[in-house]
């Protein structure tokens, strides 16, 4: 991506970010239908560091990340963010989902400036700052469009967009590349390091796909199946600025197949073996390398 | 009860729908004109042409046909010199402009309260329990119904004529507010929240335009109900109106007039709502660029 230097709009405050999940356990649901959906999990993040949550589908790592938003409370335990209980949802703690929420009826240049508005800056002032944002998610030209004209991958840059223009001290994305094409995917990734190199906010990103948690965080956080607990704490060391290449080299393949090991153990454990793998002659132990996504 | 109201709010969807794409240009160049859409031009004029031939022999033949007689239906050779009649009466301006007065200021009143009413009701379950319940009883009586009590509450003639107008636009409006508001997508009002937003803006910034689309639709189907309730309306009046006229028309069995009435009704409610749709089309641009964009 060329997107030009743009520190001064995005400087912030050096040594934010911190986030501190204490003993936290969450139950959801109602009366005979209430589980557990993490249990008492702790994990300290620390100011800058990007973080992926990995785990197969219905570990609770979304309920963790919806618990750090504010939008579900701790049934237990503590959540601070720079030794601040989490009360409630705040413009510092941005967050990005799978499918857009992008306000249909604004214009994008309106969607990105959306925070500036509720906090009262003058309409030229947050325009010339949402432009900027725009533009460093590469959709320059785009300003003056409606979401629905958007493809997907655009959409989520400009969701991106919208919540680094309050400056937040964490960024929280829930899969938000989940629901693209193999390829944008991949573009959506090196956007975001690339993003991320300019703005060193704290990031937690939740994933089910390894390859994706490997090339994006400084460290992995692999979580049980229900009720979520923490599995491995995997830093990955990988030097950036970080290229599709990485996904090939023998490091890299290392460390996946460390994981798949983990997240197989973990899934084989709960589930039913995959009906293809008890049909397979060769039994489920040649099924490791190829399975990237841990489907249901 | 509550079985009335699913009723209710299932006719309004499909209502809702329906204007946008009616009113939605064709995906590729709208305007230009082609050999198959002049087709299409000729065979909607010639239906129409037909339509008044068949009429026309009807009426003229004094057709009757055991159910339904023709033998006193003008014809439209009577019905277009009464209608000239009409233009060079100089009682014409003063029945068009005292019936649009009459539409217009029940049409407005009951959408500034429709609208106003559905915003809140449909945010608030309390206040949605204390007011619809007697709504709902009042929303299935006929205009026509309510003349006794109009003529009852109000001193004026002038105001009873409004309130039935008023009372035939109000429903539309405020139903498909509700509608508009209950579907607002409750994610785009948390992430509203989460980036920074306090009540009154998320209202704002949200609710009120996500209900736009619905309300101007409630707002095309209520200017059409005010035309609808016009004649049962100036049965009351005394002198000017469309309605009075037509009505009229039938008392003096001028019958080529009580035609001309109803083209008239007929044709400025449809401009009416033709104009509804417009202002509705200017409010939400974003429906426009996705049309385009599917």
């Amino acid at each position: 991506m060329n997107a030009v230097n743009q520190s001064s709009a995005l400087a912030r405050e050096a040594g934010v970010g911190a986030i501190a999940v204490d003993a936290v356990s969450i139950a959801l649901g109602q009366g005979a239908d209430r589980f557990e959906a993490v249990q008492k999990l702790n994990l300290d993040i620390p100011s800058g560091q990007f973080v992926c949550l990995l785990g197969p589908s219905g570990c609770g790592k979304s309920t963790l990340l919806g618990a750090i938003a504010g939008h579900i409370r701790a049934t237990q335990g503590s959540v601070t963010l720079d030794g601040e209980p989490i009360k409630g949802p705040h413009p510092d703690r941005g967050l990005v989902f799978q499918h857009h929420t992008l306000f249909p009826w604004k214009k994008i240049i309106d969607n990105v400036a959306f925070g500036l508005k509720m906090k009262g800056v003058g309409k030229a002032e947050r325009r010339r700052r949402a432009l900027e944002l725009v533009k460093l998610v590469g959709l320059g030209g785009f300003e003056n469009r409606y979401p629905a004209q958007l493809s997907g991958g655009m959409q989520q840059r400009v969701e991106i967009a919208r919540v680094l223009i309050n400056h937040p001290r964490v960024l929280l994305m829930d899969e938000p590349f989940g629901a693209l094409d193999a390829l944008t995917r991949n573009m959506m990734q090196e956007l975001l390091l690339d993003v991320w190199e300019k703005i060193r906010t704290t990031v937690v990103f939740v994933t089910h796909d390894i390859d994706e948690a490997l090339f994006l965080a400084d460290r992995v956080i692999v979580m049980t199946h229900r009720p979520g607990r923490l599995l491995a704490d995997i830093p990955i060391d990988f030097p950036r600025p970080r290229h599709r290449e990485l996904l090939t080299a023998p490091e890299f393949v290392a460390i996946k197949r460390q994981c798949l090991h983990l997240l197989h153990g973990e899934h084989a454990q709960f589930k039913q073996p995959d009906p293809l793998e008890r049909l397979s002659p060769l039994g489920p132990s040649l099924i490791t390398e190829t399975q990237i996504h841990l489907s249901q | 009860m509550s079985n009335q109201v699913i009723v209710s709010r299932s006719e309004i969807d499909t209502g809702a729908s329906s204007p946008h794409h009616a009113a939605a240009p064709e995906p590729q160049s709208p305007r230009r004109f082609t050999p198959r859409k002049g087709a299409h031009l000729a065979l909607q004029l010639l239906s129409v042409a037909a339509f008044i031939v068949l009429w026309q022999w009807l009426s003229s033949r004094h057709i009757s046909l055991g159910l339904i007689t023709f033998e006193n239906i003008p014809a439209p050779s009577d019905v277009v010199p009464a209608f000239f009649g009409l233009l060079e009466s100089p009682k014409l301006v003063a029945h068009i402009s005292n019936s649009l007065l009459r539409v217009f200021s029940g049409f407005v009143g009951a959408a500034a309260l429709g609208i106003a009413l559905g915003l809140i009701v449909g945010r608030s379950r309390w206040v949605a329990d204390i007011l619809m319940p007697p709504l709902e009883v009042l929303r299935p009586i006929p205009g026509v119904a309510w003349i006794p009590v109009a003529i009852l509450a109000f001193p004026s003639s002038e105001l009873s004529m409004i309130f039935i107008t008023f009372m035939g636009a109000l429903f539309p409006v405020l139903l498909n507010t509700i509608h508009g508001v209950e579907s607002v997508d409750p994610r785009l009002i948390a992430t509203a929240r989460s980036l920074g937003a306090k009540p009154v803006s998320i209202f704002i910034e949200v609710i009120l335009p996500s209900a736009t689309p619905s309300i101007t639709t409630g707002l095309a189907i209520g200017m059409g109900t005010a035309w609808f309730c016009l004649v049962t309306a100036e049965m009351i009046s005394g002198e000017f109106g469309i309605g009075y006229f037509t009505w009229e028309s039938y008392s003096l069995q001028n019958y080529a007039d009580i035609l001309v009435g109803m083209g008239f009704i007929g044709a400025f409610g449809m401009l009416s709502s033709v104009a509804i749709k417009h202002v509705g089309k200017a409010l939400t641009p974003w429906l426009a660029a996705q049309e385009k964009q599917h």
